[in-house]
């Protein structure tokens, strides 16, 4: 029977799925009819497949080719099935070895002269073929790197058509090609941000380090030219290495985002820092026809930085609720429902009022106080609520320059050292329970038996609670930063010191 | 007259050959009416086989077989119609064939055969 089938990925979000490709030739006038769902870029496969056959001396039999992807009613966007279709062909024509073609995913876009051309979004394919239980893949000598990162999978890099059919049989003669690769991964800059760098601000130096240690997101509110973006850009570097596993999620959205991934898979947490004038669709991802993830799912297990917040459209900072809720994103569509992961930690900057003066010792503000409400008032209270830390910074005097001089500056990697032993000891701590970082734990746990802080430790909260001056959510927020501050210390249990420090980051805004 | 024009009228003595020597009966060659022309008309047991011969003298510029369209299908499909309407004491089933030859000069012809492309 002239029929010849293999395997290619076809991507939702992060989330592949096997697609079965077959072809049959039937005895009828030459044609080509691609059938099962695709779409505009998939549909030209067609040409882009026979051309390379013609090209590359695989030639297609004269005879009409049925191409069917199934299931036929999963949507399948892009030119990454172009390799299988023609494989299945050649198979279904018994040009190479049908059995070895159908053990095989195949994965790759052919050009027109026959080579094969990199795929973006190559790893969560593989790992969702691998999760399928493929052993062995075929894909484009460019992503062959980035394919092997999978383990427990067999990659098969070929730089042409014809490499691919010999592979699996073909009688044809070898010419070789060059292939085509991809831009290498540039050398990140973020290696020459150093927590030295910043002079004076030693209060907003000790609450990055809370940020980092407990995963807490952070507002920071100035006047321009108070360090805000210089602090909020060095918050990665003192953010411990990813894990096995978040590396894993970080370069698979990196692959789906079209970044270069390279040959090891990122192991220092992302900074994402988009423009105030994003849209929703640029943080959270969207997009027709393909879905593509946005700055907040490349921001995943690392910083989303948002500069300037107030200026930033409100339909775009309360889109940012679900992936704070819940650690990832949903995006919807009429045909399907694309999930990226979203567990960022969020920094917003902020002038505090338009003109950016208000507050400030050397400058005088020239806004209206309607003005000046407006503005802080642009970020909508629910989104406000979910951020632990909330700081003013203040622009430096020449004073605290000369003597930051003379004062002994911390390093990142002093800090990162530090991060790491106080997220080991949060872990050790909450090794019971199904958070791992106190950022993550609900305030009734806090207040439980579990953790329960004597009277004469919480006596000061208790007392701005009394007066109205701490709301149940914001007392809530003040025990947590307790809790990161006492494991930066090591100390066993936040003490009254630990309380009126943390109660002394939540007082950017009144909460 | 053309060269080309030769070389179909050659292709179509041959497929007439090639059908003869497969147990075909030629019912007409070159059969015109005001819509067009069918190039075959032979009997292969109970069925009537509307024939089109495409001929070419290589493949550079395609195979033959592609060069059969629809269009002209459909119209050797209305010329099947006129034909069995000038035939009234015939009453079979019809069916619609293409024969591709692949005629180099000097050299050996290839003959393919699809059946009911139509």
């Amino acid at each position: 029977m002239p029929l010849g089938r293999t395997s290619a990925v076809a991507l939702l979000g992060l989330t592949g799925a096997i697609v079965e490709v077959e072809a049959d030739i039937s005895s009828n006038l030459p044609g080509f009819v691609l059938i099962g769902l695709p779409d505009a870029a998939l549909g030209e496969a067609r040409d882009r497949v026979r051309a390379a056959a013609t090209n590359t001396g695989c030639e297609f039999p004269t005879r009409k080719v049925t191409v069917n992807l199934s299931p036929a009613a999963l949507p399948k966007h892009g030119s990454g099935f172009d390799l299988a279709i023609a494989l299945a062909i050649l198979a279904a024509d018994r040009l190479v070895n049908a059995g070895s073609v159908a053990s095989v995913v195949h994965l790759g876009e052919l050009g027109l002269d026959g080579r094969l051309r990199p795929i973006n979004g190559i790893l969560p394919c593989i790992l969702a073929a691998s999760r399928a239980g493929a052993t062995t893949v075929m894909v484009p000598t460019g992503n062959a790197d980035e394919a092997a990162l999978v383990p427990g999978v067999r990659v098969v890099g070929v730089a042409s058509l014809l490499e691919a059919a010999i592979w699996h049989g073909g009688e044809y003669t070898p010419v070789p090609v060059e292939p085509i690769l991809r831009a290498a991964p540039e050398e990140s800059a973020d290696d020459d941000l150093d927590l030295s760098d910043i002079i004076g601000n030693e209060d907003a130096i000790a609450a990055i380090q809370v940020a980092a240690a407990g995963g807490h997101h952070m507002f920071l509110l100035g006047p321009p030219g108070a360090g805000k973006t210089m602090l909020a850009a060095r918050l990665p570097g003192i953010l411990p290495d990813l894990d096995a596993d978040a590396a894993l999620e970080v370069s698979c959205v990196r692959s789906l985002s079209g970044l270069p991934v390279g040959a090891s898979l990122v192991t220092r947490p992302p900074l994402e820092a988009p423009h105030h004038t994003a849209t929703a669709a640029s943080i959270v991802g969207g997009g027709s026809g393909v879905i593509r993830p946005g700055a907040a799912a490349r921001a995943n297990h690392g910083v989303l930085f948002l500069d300037e917040a107030p200026e930033f459209q409100r339909a775009v900072l309360d889109a940012l609720r679900q992936p704070l809720e819940s650690g990832f994103i949903s995006i919807h569509r009429a045909n399907s429902v694309a999930h990226f992961p979203g567990r960022f930690q969020l920094v917003l900057a902020a002038n505090p009022c338009p003109c950016g003066q208000y507050g400030a010792r050397d400058s005088e503000c020239v806004c209206g106080p309607s003005a000046r409400r407006r503005y802080l008032a642009r970020l909508s209270g629910p989104l406000l609520d979910r951020i632990d830390i909330q700081l003013r910074v203040a622009r430096i005097t020449s004073a605290t320059m000369r003597m930051a001089d003379e004062n002994q500056r911390v390093d990142t990697a002093t800090v990162r050292r530090r991060v790491v032993a106080a997220r080991a000891a949060t872990a050790e701590r909450l090794s019971a329970t199904p958070w791992a970082l106190n950022s993550q734990v609900p305030g009734p746990w806090l207040r439980g038996p579990h953790a329960r802080l004597g009277p004469s430790t919480t006596a000061s909260i208790d007392r701005a609670l009394e007066r109205g001056g701490l709301t149940m959510r914001g007392y809530d927020r003040v025990l947590r930063l307790a809790w990161t501050l006492a494991d930066l210390d090591g100390a066993q249990r936040p003490t009254a010191d630990h309380l009126g420090r943390a109660l002394y980051l939540r007082k950017a805004i009144s909460s | 007259m053309a060269a080309k024009d030769d070389l179909g009228k050659r292709g179509e003595a041959l497929a007439a050959a090639f059908l003869v020597d497969a147990g075909y009966d030629i019912l007409d060659r070159n059969w015109r009416c005001r819509q067009g022309e069918i190039d075959v008309v032979a009997l292969d047991g109970d069925e009537t086989v509307f024939v089109e011969v495409k001929t070419r003298s290589s493949i550079a510029f395609g195979h033959p077989l592609e060069a059969i369209t629809m269009q002209k299908l459909a119209r050797v499909r209305r010329l099947a119609g006129a034909w069995c309407g000038e035939h009234p004491g015939i009453r079979r089933r019809i069916r619609i064939d293409a024969i591709a030859i692949i005629a180099p000069p000097g050299g050996p012809v290839q003959f393919e055969h699809v059946r009911s492309v139509f």
